[in-house]
C-alpha cells in the first residue's frame, strides 16, 4: 500500500524528521488560505498522487504570491496527473500539499528497503539527492552508499555515523542526518515497510530537511496496522483492482479484450505471455488462487463479464486442490446469470476433469473444451479477432 | 539419491489438525511419505488416522526421530513455528502459509541459516523426490515419475504445468522443488543448483523463473561459472506492467529492474536454453535427453 508524500511526512515528522511547514488543501480557497499563512513570498504546491516523476509532469510548482494562488491550485486539483509512471490515463488530483519554499545547499538521498538476497533490512545513501535512485544507480553507481542492518543487533549507531558522514563532513549536519536514519528506520520496522524514502533530504543552512518522503507498507504486514487502512487512498487504486482483492482474487487491469483466468500466479503470467506469443492481447492478469471455491470462481467470471472490453475468455486451470467440476459449476453458474453471450474457450486439467467436461457438455453454453493448453491459446486468439 | 528429502526422511506437519494440514498430511503419507506425526498445541495424543500428534516439535522429534517438518499455520504465526522446528532439530523446513510479513521471514532466516537448515518458502507448493517416493507439500503427486530432471521454480500451478507435460513426454523427475512466490524465501535457485550439481542421479535441470528480484540473474551467473549439467528455462511474466504485484508478493518489476527480458538475457548469456512457449518445455527436454 502506498502512502501520499503528506502522509510519508506526518510518519517521519512524528519521530523527530524536520519537514517544510506547509499544510493540505481540497480546494482553491484552502489552497490561497494556507499559502498566506506561510507568509512567503513565494510558495511551492505539490499535487498527491502515487507517482513518481511529478516534478516532470507539472505537478509540482513553485508559485509567487503575486500570482493568482486560486487558479494556480486549480489547474491541479480535481485534475488528472499524467507522470511517466502513471500511465497515459493518469491519477486523480484529490490534494495539495502547500508548503513553504526554502533555501536548499545541498540535496542528498535516503533509502531504506529489505534487500531480497540478503533477506536484511539495506540503508541506501548519497549525496546526490533529487534524481531518482534508479537514475542515479545508472548515472553515479559509485555514489551510492549501502550498509546492511543485523538482523538481531538492530541499526548501530556507528553504522548510521558512517553514512552521516558520507553525506556531510559538517558534525552539526551528520548528526542530525544520523536521527534521521534512525526515524526512518524505526518507521520501517514498526510499520513493516517495503520502502521508506526521503529524495531530496537537503541542507537548508544549518538545517537537515525532508523535502520529499515516500513511503510503502508491505501488504503481507498490513494485518498488523488496521488503523493504517484509515490512509488508504482508493482513488488512487483501479476499482476493479480493489474489488476482485476483497472477493479474494488477484487482478490486474491490461490493454487487450482477452478476459482470463488461471489458477496460480506463476501459470496465469504464463497464460498471458503465451496468448501475446500467439498474437492476442491479455485484458487482465486474473489469479483465483490454488483452492478456489465456487463462488471465488463465479465472482472471477462476473469481473470479466461485466468488463466491456472483453471479446472472449480464455480459462486455463491446473487442477490440484480446485477442483475440475468446481470451477465448472462457478463458471456455469455465472455465465447463466449474467446471460452474456461471450465465448469462452476452456483448457482444463487435473482433478475430476471427466466432471468438469461433461458438467460443460450438458450446459448447452458457449464453452469450447480444448485440451491442449497451446492449441486452447492459438483460439482463444483467433475468436477474438473474429468478434 | 534426489535431493533435500527421500525414503528415510521422517516427517511432521505443524498444524496437522487443521483442515489443510490434516488434507495434505495424508495426501503426502499416500504418496509414500513417512508421515511419523503431527504437532498442534493441546491435542498431544490424538491421532489424526493413525498419525500421532503432539504439543511441541521437541516432543515430535524425541518420540518420531522426525527431520523434516511441513508446516501449515496462518501468516500472522508462522514466525514461531518456523523457529521452534529450527531449535528442536529439524534439518529441512517447509512453509506451505502464503502472507507472512516479510520482515518476519528475514528474521527467522537469520536464524535457520546460521544453524545451516533448510528453509523451503514461504509460500511455496514444496518439495517432492519421486525415486523416492517422498513428498513434502502441496503438489498433486500423480502427474511426478522417477527420472533425471530437477525441477526449481519460484511458482505452484506452473511448476504442475511443466511437470505433467515432462511425465506425459515419458521424462521423469528426480527433485522439484518450489522456492516461492515472497520476495524473502529460504533456499534460492543457486542452493538448489548447487545440489543438483552434486546429485548424480540429476542429468538436467528445468529452471522456471518470475518477474521480479533478481534471483535469476545470480542462477544464471553460477551456471555460467561451471554448473555442468544442461539447464533449461523459463521466466514468467514478459507482458506485466512496471509496480504492479502480479500475485505473487515477490513477482514485481521494480524501477525497471526484475524484468522477464533481463532474466531471459542473463541466461541465454550463460548458455541456457530459454524456452518462450511454456507448452514446449516437455517437448524440448525429451529432446535434450534423446
Amino acid at each position: 500500500m502506498h502512502l501520499h508524500e503528506y502522509q510519508s511526512k506526518e510518519l517521519l515528522a512524528k519521530r523527530g524528521v524536520q519537514v517544510p511547514r506547509g499544510s493540505l488543501c481540497y480546494d482553491p480557497l484552502e489552497g490561497l488560505i494556507a499559502a498566506r499563512q506561510l507568509r512567503s513570498d513565494k510558495v511551492v504546491l505539490k499535487a498527491q498522487v502515487h507517482a513518481g516523476g511529478r516534478g516532470k509532469a507539472g505537478a509540482v510548482a513553485v508559485v509567487s504570491m503575486d500570482e493568482d494562488i486560486r487558479a494556480r491550485a486549480a489547474e491541479v486539483l480535481g485534475k488528472r496527473m499524467v507522470t511517466e509512471q502513471t500511465g497515459p490515463q493518469g491519477k486523480p488530483v484529490s490534494a495539495l500539499l502547500v508548503e513553504e519554499v526554502l533555501h536548499i545547499d545541498k540535496e542528498m538521498y535516503l533509502g531504506i528497503i529489505l534487500s531480497r538476497g540478503s533477506a536484511r533490512i539495506t540503508i541506501m545513501a548519497s549525496p546526490f539527492g533529487g534524481v531518482d535512485i534508479e537514475t542515479l544507480a545508472r548515472d553515479k553507481p559509485d555514489q551510492i552508499y549501502t550498509t546492511q542492518v543485523h538482523p538481531l543487533r538492530g541499526l548501530t549507531d556507528y553504522k548510521a555515523r558512517a553514512i552521516a558522514y558520507r553525506l556531510s563532513d559538517s558534525k552539526k549536519i551528520a548528526t542530525q542526518i544520523m536521527d534521521v536514519i534512525a526515524a526512518m528506520y524505526n518507521t520501517f520496522l514498526e510499520l513493516d515497510c517495503s520502502l521508506v524514502e526521503i529524495n531530496p533530504l537537503i541542507v537548508s543552512g544549518e538545517r537537515v530537511v525532508a523535502l520529499d518522503a515516500k513511503i510503502t507498507l508491505d501488504d503481507s504486514g498490513l494485518f498488523r496496522h488496521p488503523e493504517m487502512e484509515l490512509w488508504r487512498d482508493r482513488s488512487q487504486e483501479d476499482s476493479l483492482e480493489l474489488s476482485a482483492k476483497k472477493d479474494g482474487l488477484s487482478y490486474i487491469k491490461l490493454d487487450g479484450n482477452i478476459g482470463c483466468i488461471v489458477n496460480g500466479a506463476g501459470l496465469a503470467m504464463a497464460t498471458l505471455d503465451l496468448i501475446s506469443l500467439h498474437g492476442g492481447a491479455p485484458a487482465n492478469f486474473l489469479d483465483v488462487g490454488g483452492g478456489a471455491s465456487e463462488q471465488v470462481v463465479g465472482d472471477a467470471m462476473s469481473i470479466l463479464l461485466d468488463d466491456n472490453r472483453v471479446k472472449v475468455i480464455f480459462i486455463n486451470i491446473f487442477g490440484g486442490i480446485l477442483r475440475c467440476d468446481v470451477l465448472a459449476r462457478g463458471v456455469i453458474r455465472a455465465l447463466r446469470r449474467q446471460q452474456v453471450a461471450i465465448p469462452v474457450i476452456a483448457r482444463i486439467e487435473g482433478t475430476n476433469i471427466h466432471v468438469g467436461r461433461r458438467l460443460f457438455e450438458e450446459s448447452g453454453l458457449p464453452v469450447q473444451m480444448i485440451g491442449s493448453l497451446d492449441e486452447a491459446a492459438k483460439r482463444a486468439v483467433e475468436v477474438a479477432k473474429t468478434v | 539419491m534426489a535431493i533435500l528429502v527421500n525414503r528415510e526422511s521422517r516427517v511432521i506437519c505443524q498444524g496437522i489438525t487443521g483442515r489443510n494440514g490434516t488434507f495434505h498430511s495424508l495426501a503426502c503419507r499416500d504418496y509414500g511419505t513417512k508421515m511419523v506425526g503431527g504437532v498442534t498445541p493441546g491435542k498431544q495424543g490424538e491421532f489424526v488416522d493413525g498419525i500421532p500428534v503432539f504439543n511441541t516439535v521437541w516432543n515430535a522429534v524425541q518420540e518420531t526421530g522426525a527431520d523434516v517438518s511441513l508446516i501449515f499455520v496462518p501468516a500472522a504465526h508462522a514466525k514461531d513455528p518456523i523457529l521452534e522446528a529450527v531449535d528442536a532439530g529439524i534439518q529441512v523446513i517447509v512453509c506451505i502459509t502464503e502472507g507472512i510479513p516479510p520482515l518476519d521471514t528475514a528474521s527467522v532466516l537469520y536464524t535457520v541459516r546460521e544453524q545451516g537448515r533448510f528453509l523451503i518458502g514461504p509460500n511455496t507448493p514444496g518439495v517432492i523426490s519421486p525415486p523416492e517416493e517422498c513428498k513434502v507439500g502441496i503438489m498433486p503427486g500423480y502427474i511426478h515419475k522417477p527420472g533425471p530432471v530437477g525441477v526449481i521454480s519460484r511458482s505452484g500451478t506452473l511448476t504442475y504445468e511443466v511437470v505433467d507435460q515432462l511425465t506425459r513426454e515419458g521424462v521423469g523427475q528426480s527433485t522439484c522443488i518450489g522456492l516461492g512466490g515472497d520476495p524473502i524465501v529460504g533456499l534460492g535457485f543457486v542452493d538448489v543448483l548447487k545440489m543438483f550439481k552434486d546429485d548424480p542421479q540429476t542429468e538436467a535441470v528445468v529452471l522456471i523463473g518470475e518477474i521480479g528480484g533478481s534471483a535469476e540473474e545470480e542462477a544464471a551467473e553460477y551456471i555460467k561459472a561451471g554448473f555442468g549439467k544442461p539447464v533449461v528455462a523459463y521466466i514468467a511474466g514478459r507482458l506485466a506492467p512496471p509496480g504492479k504485484r502480479m500475485g505473487h508478493a515477490g513477482a514485481i518489476i521494480s524501477g525497471g529492474s526484475g524484468t522477464a527480458q533481463g532474466k531471459i538475457k542473463a541466461l541465454e548469456d550463460a548458455g541456457v536454453t530459454v524456452v518462450q512457449n511454456i507448452t514446449q518445455v516437455g517437448t524440448i527436454l525429451k529432446d535434450l535427453l534423446g
